[in-house]
């Protein structure tokens, strides 16, 4: 009786049990579209950090430099001898990383000693400009027409030979330690990672991109400032700001540095990484201390933008949008409560109780909602579907002090449109795609979210019903 | 005596006018008799049925039913009581639209929590003895006025109450259908000894009676001289008589 009762009533006044259940499906759909997209942003946000940052680290110690340190480059283009003139010549300068000093070593194990951290491990990035070309001639003046060696100078002129600029990043990784630091993320697409005996090693691995690029593979030899390293392994193409790794002893040499740029910090539990950050900073009062949350505020541009929509604008909407469908939700069954006060009060009449009347109403009302789940699920992976579809690209830039390195690693759980690849255009910038995935979880929540609800409208449809009186609500028609 | 009620009165407020439907009304029902309660519009006829089913409670005076207060129960025993004692019979016959003839007798039966299936076969059972087995599985959007009453009737009847109360039942009846119906509500009277109490206007269906009362401002008063009404039904042998 309770069902066909149900069932009967609702294909009476289907039009407003679609309505409503319509109404529903509107706010939930708007809420699984606009969760959809918080979490593609989210994704998206994490996929940057974690693309500048390395997953298995938790805090960035590096120093900014003293105003007025470093100076000029100087390549020694110019030819010390006047023989060498002509002859080709290629040279490499390393430089630390801009605006960054050295750490002294011994700083590791510091910070390694401090509560609640787990592990430390240096790291030393490096640039280092290739210069390829010719010395330049010097070529005796033309005018005047006098014989040399009359006591003046000849006018030199440089001669115009092709040099060659090339721009690339090295990071010095503590093999023994590759679990924090820039490779903690990263996955090899081809050959090994270094051995922990290779501390000064002339290996390297090559990021898959950079790789490509300059036509090397596993085997192959790549010399740095006069040395052969050999290709062991090649990284992900996600990778983030440097091309090459090489052992840190190895990168130590080459900078003619003792110490490291970076200290990464692997905390022992998350909440005590706010701890680490604080005892660190107190130990070592020069230093900058990043955390990855430290990151995320300095992530800006259109995906900083595109995630202030989703938190303020997009939440406000699904909250707005739900509490008007509950509102029409349940005005309409109060408004169908009250056209049906002689219905109830008749069965009042044959005896049957409030609570089994509210219990009608309520049937009624959840079917409703479970209808509006329904649908509103639909609606809200179509929308999910169509922001996945438009995939706005979104970039992000980040402060260079977090310019950390380290490859992005795949997305989490599998969804509809998930944010995908990210390609790193500069050092600090990152473009990633913004998907709108739709977990199980958040489907479960829309259909709870619409039985709610349909359970809200329902118990203020039959509130209204338990309130009538048998006699009123035969009065009130006869 | 089924009921006893002594200076019962009902007062209610209407907008903000007091209104006194019932100012003092002391009446004696036997079991098994056939009452029909009589009066101008707004006599307080109705709030008095409302009383007798326990659909309300009296704001004042004592309305004992089987000797239980109808004004002292609480709700829930009133519901019991709605669902066992009484069967009522509306002048729009009230039924619920959605549902079928049958489905409509059988929601009478749903406080008493039966089985399905002793569901079905009391209601079918009772559409038949009000001469509509065959119209079951109609919605009483497709039954004449008629045959509505009589799905209200059988609805009324299924539960085999002590008393059937019935608020114009004929009211919204052409005469035909109306002595049919009231044909129909005497012979039950008479096969099965239940009570009947009716508020009517007609004085014909009054007639039928075994007695009539009026009522004339919330007060019960002599039945109009110029009452033209045939002689009253006789009550049958046996019923409603103290023992």
């Amino acid at each position: 009786m309770f069902f066909t009762y149900i069932y009967r009533e609702l294909r009476r006044r289907h039009r407003q049990a679609l309505l409503t259940a319509f109404g529903l499906a509107v706010g939930v759909g708007l809420v699984v579209t606009v969760s959809a997209y918080a979490t593609g942003v989210g994704e998206a946000q994490e996929e940057v950090l974690q693309s500048l940052y390395g997953v298995g680290t938790d805090i960035t110690v590096t120093r900014a430099a003293e105003e007025g340190t470093g100076g000029p480059a100087e390549f020694g283009m110019n030819p010390g001898e006047r023989q060498e003139q002509g002859e080709r010549f290629s040279r490499d300068r390393v430089l630390t990383s801009r605006g960054q000093q050295v750490i002294a070593e011994d700083r590791i194990e510091q910070i390694a000693a401090l509560d609640d951290v787990a592990a430390a491990a240096g790291g030393l990035t490096l640039t280092v400009m290739h210069v390829e070309g010719e010395f330049a001639e010097m070529v005796p003046g033309q005018g005047g027409g006098q014989a040399p060696g009359e006591g003046e100078t000849p006018e030199a002129m440089p001669s115009q030979a092709p040099i060659e600029v090339e721009t690339y990043s090295i990071a010095g990784i503590d093999v023994a330690q590759q679990a924090i630091g820039p490779l903690s993320s990263a996955e090899i697409v081809d050959g090994r990672t270094f051995t922990s005996d290779e501390t000064d090693a002339e290996v390297m691995l090559v990021e898959s991109g950079y790789a490509q690029q300059n036509d090397l593979a596993v085997g192959d030899t790549f010399a740095i400032d006069g040395v052969d390293y050999e290709v062991v392994g090649l990284l992900t193409s996600s990778s983030g700001a440097s091309n090459l790794y090489i052992p840190l002893a190895r990168a130590q040499k080459l900078a003619d540095e003792d110490g490291v740029s970076h200290i990464y910090v692997h905390a022992d539990s998350a909440e005590n990484i706010g701890a680490v950050q604080e005892s660190i900073e107190t130990v070592f009062p020069a230093a900058t201390v990043t955390t990855a949350e430290d990151l995320a505020e300095q992530v800006s541009g259109s995906l900083a933008s595109a995630s202030k929509l989703a938190d303020q604008l997009g939440a406000w909407l699904s909250v707005a949008a739900l509490i008007a469908a509950f509102l029409v939700a349940s005005l309409l069954t109060v408004s169908s409560v009250s056209r049906r006060v002689r219905e109830f009060g008749t069965l009042k009449a044959l005896g049957w109780r409030s609570r089994r009347i509210v219990g009608q109403v309520l049937g009624e009302s959840l079917v409703q909602g479970v209808a509006g789940g329904i649908l509103g699920v639909g609606i809200g992976v179509g929308g999910a579907w169509l922001i996945a579809r438009s995939s706005p690209s979104l970039e992000a830039s980040v402060g260079s002090a977090a310019a950390a390195v380290g490859p992005g690693a795949g997305m989490g759980a599998g969804g509809v449109g998930e944010a995908v690849r990210e390609t790193l255009t500069a050092a600090g910038t990152v473009t990633v795609e913004l998907g709108a995935p739709v977990s199980a979880q958040l489907v479960l929540i829309a259909v709870g979210l619409a039985v709610a609800g349909g359970l809200l409208a329902g118990a203020f449809g039959g509130w209204r019903a338990a309130r009538l009186r048998p006699a009123d609500a035969l009065r009130r028609i006869d | 005596m089924l009921y006893e009620l002594t200076d019962v009165a009902k007062r209610y407020t209407q907008g903000r006018k007091l209104v006194d439907a019932l100012a003092g009304v002391d009446l004696t029902i036997a079991d098994g008799e056939f009452l029909a309660i009589q009066g101008s519009t707004g006599s307080g006829k109705t709030t008095l049925l409302q009383m007798l089913g326990a659909l309300d409670r009296p704001t004042g005076g004592q309305a004992l039913y089987d000797g239980r207060d109808l004004g002292k129960l609480g709700e829930g025993d009133l519901a019991e009581l709605r669902s066992h004692a009484f069967g009522f019979i509306f002048q729009a016959f009230n039924l619920i639209p959605t549902l079928t003839a049958q489905e409509n007798v059988e929601t009478a039966l749903v406080p008493w929590r039966v089985a399905g299936d002793e569901r079905r076969t009391r209601a079918r059972s009772a559409l038949a003895r009000v001469g509509l087995a065959e119209r079951g599985h109609h919605l009483p959007s497709e039954l004449s006025g008629g045959e509505q009453q009589r799905v209200g009737i059988a609805r009324a009847l299924v539960r085999e109450p002590r008393v059937i109360l019935g608020d114009e039942p004929t009211g919204n009846l052409d005469e035909r259908t109306r002595d049919d119906i009231i044909g129909l509500l005497e012979s039950l009277w008479r096969e099965r000894g239940q009570t009947v109490v009716l508020v009517t206007h007609d004085t014909w269906v009054a007639s039928r009676a075994s007695r009539r009362i009026w009522l004339d401002d919330g007060r019960l008063a002599p039945l109009p001289e110029d009452d033209d009404a045939p002689a009253q039904a006789a009550i049958p042998e046996g019923v409603g008589l103290p023992a």
